[in-house]
């Protein structure tokens, strides 16, 4: 793809624009390697002014000590042999996750808002990575949700799984969910498209969430119509499996291997629509 | 040979005809203008030449290739700055050059170097580990055109590049558009209803109005065009896009083109 060869003149240009190779091993480098460099402008911004995350621990740190110690103490849920507060760890994890990420698509308008779309989008990064990207700075906000929690947990005397392989699973679990969350608020602000209509939808769509998952009460409890929407709730697979590994002897009601499967399969479907919707946003 | 050009390019939104079979080109070197009210048509024209906004009809082509079927390859050779605020408040003016860098295939070896030319060539090395948003209107500007620039592109768009400057950060912002011009040979379109900018920054001008090109020349030429001595391009403009009452500009465009200046202010 030489400029020159198509006779158009380079007017005096130090240099030539650069093109980048097209075989496909370059291209999957190139593609991971934009992917990052979004989720790395996350990490920055992170590092220049870590107060607006820190003050999202405020919330999971009140589910936990005070519904947490209260349902704790009163025992009407049942959560068979083992601790309430045990019991609804992983879920505030999933919960403070689902927060954090469900509202990512407020960021998106006001970055289409400001002009910052507009350049990412001028400029050759692949779209997929650019959702990709933004799915994964969701992640990676996640995994500090995470430690807060593991923190919070951990005083609380939650019994926690150590081992390595677990923290891995529990690491991945985190990133997915961040992602997948993260991507459907993309979806939705590529669809309204103003703030005031998404902040209502936000608002409209979390609690269901929530509530409609096995995050603070076991799937038994629930009445048939509310189990049906839990199966297809996304939510409930990310606590499932963080159930069984961030707890010792936790074990998992659905199998890991659905877990990851269905948290898996959502993301990339969702990534691929958001890449499809993403440029529409600055229309 | 022209390095941008549109033939009969078109784009409805619904019943709204916003560029309506706009057909010019520029040469490369040349700094064009695109003049006109609000509502004229001119970002929408810029959204097609970009890539962001697909034409709904007639064609155009950056350095020879087609916005439409060849857009990934027009943003490599293409520098793009918004209207609206584009760089990233929450970053240091380094790391904002730095991300793009990255993002426009710049070798490892050279980004640093081409870092920080942009920065020393728009007078913001001693600003360059500052978070953007401590920065004045003025100085997010030469940034941001100083990131459009880090890949070389071959035809630059500045979508109204000193909207909100005040008169001296505009000078500043029009003598660093001219140096690049002058040191890169870069071909410019920018957008403006700044009449003066027009005058002192652009070999040709179109003045746009109801998404037609209504007047294009020189600034010399269409002064003479519409009168004698003594014509300034503002009576150009008016001469051209009518004196009736102001039709164009959206409430979503008006109240984002004053956030705009109110951010820079």
């Amino acid at each position: 793809m030489k400029l020159q060869g198509q006779g158009v003149p380079l007017a005096g240009l130090d240099k030539p624009a650069i093109m980048p190779r097209t075989d496909p091993f370059s291209a999957v480098l190139g593609f991971l390697d934009k992917t990052w460099v979004i989720a790395e402008l996350e990490v920055r911004k992170i590092r220049h002014d870590p107060t607006e995350l820190l003050m999202r621990a405020v919330q999971p740190a009140l589910w936990l000590l005070i519904f947490g110690q209260v349902f704790s103490k009163i025992r009407a849920i049942p959560t068979g042999n083992m601790s309430y507060i045990d019991f609804m760890a992983p879920g505030i994890l999933a919960q403070s996750v689902l927060f954090g990420a469900i509202f990512y698509g407020i960021a998106i308008i006001w970055e289409r808002d400001l002009g910052v779309v507009h350049k990412f989008m001028v400029s050759p990064t692949p779209r997929p990575a650019l959702v990709l990207g933004k799915a994964l700075s969701a992640g990676l906000r996640g995994l500090v949700q995470a430690v807060i929690i593991y923190i919070l947990a951990l005083l609380l005397g939650v019994k926690m799984n150590w081992n390595l392989s677990a923290l891995a699973g529990v690491i991945l679990i985190v990133l997915l969910g961040a992602a997948f969350f993260s991507t459907f608020s993309l979806i939705i602000a590529c669809l309204v498209k103003t703030r005031e209509r998404f902040m209502g939808i936000g608002q409209v769509l979390t609690m269901p969430l929530f509530f409609a998952s096995n995050a603070i009460y076991p799937i038994a409890l629930m009445p048939g119509w509310l189990k049906v929407i839990s199966a297809i709730n996304p939510l409930t697979y990310e606590v499932d499996a963080l159930r069984s590994l961030m707890l010792s002897g936790g074990t998992s009601a659905m199998g890991l291997g659905l877990d990851f499967g269905v948290l898996i399969l959502a993301t990339a479907l969702l990534v691929y629509i958001g890449a499809r919707l993403y440029p529409r946003v600055v229309i | 040979m022209p390095v941008l050009e549109t033939e009969r390019l078109t784009r409805r939104y619904g019943e709204l005809t916003a560029v309506d079979s706009l057909t010019f080109s520029v040469e490369a070197g040349e700094v064009f203008g695109l003049l006109g009210p609000n509502g004229a048509g001119k970002t929408t024209t810029i959204k097609m030449l970009t890539t962001l906004l697909p034409p709904t009809s007639g064609i155009a082509r950056v350095a020879g290739f087609d916005v439409v079927h060849q857009a990934g390859s027009v943003r490599h050779v293409i520098g793009y700055v918004p209207q609206m605020i584009s760089a990233d408040g929450t970053l240091t003016g380094y790391e904002n050059l730095y991300i793009f860098a990255r993002l426009y295939d710049i070798p490892r070896s050279e980004r640093e170097k081409r870092v920080r030319d942009a920065l020393e060539f728009m007078g913001l090395m001693d600003a360059a580990e500052k978070l953007v948003r401590e920065y004045s209107g003025g100085m997010i500007r030469r940034l941001e055109i100083a990131q459009s620039m880090l890949h070389r592109p071959h035809v630059l768009f500045l979508d109204e590049p000193t909207v909100g400057l005040d008169p001296g950060a505009r000078r500043m912002v029009w003598d660093h558009i001219d140096q690049l011009r002058r040191n890169y040979g870069t071909t410019i379109l920018l957008t403006t209803h700044i009449m003066e900018e027009a005058d002192s920054l652009c070999n040709r001008v179109a003045i746009m109005h109801l998404g037609k090109v209504a007047a294009a020349g020189t600034p010399l030429e269409l002064k003479a065009a519409v009168g004698g001595n003594g014509t300034s391009l503002d009576d150009v403009f008016i001469h051209f896009t009518g004196n009736e009452l102001e039709t164009g500009g959206s409430y979503r465009e008006t109240s984002r083109a004053r956030r705009t200046a109110r951010r820079l202010g």
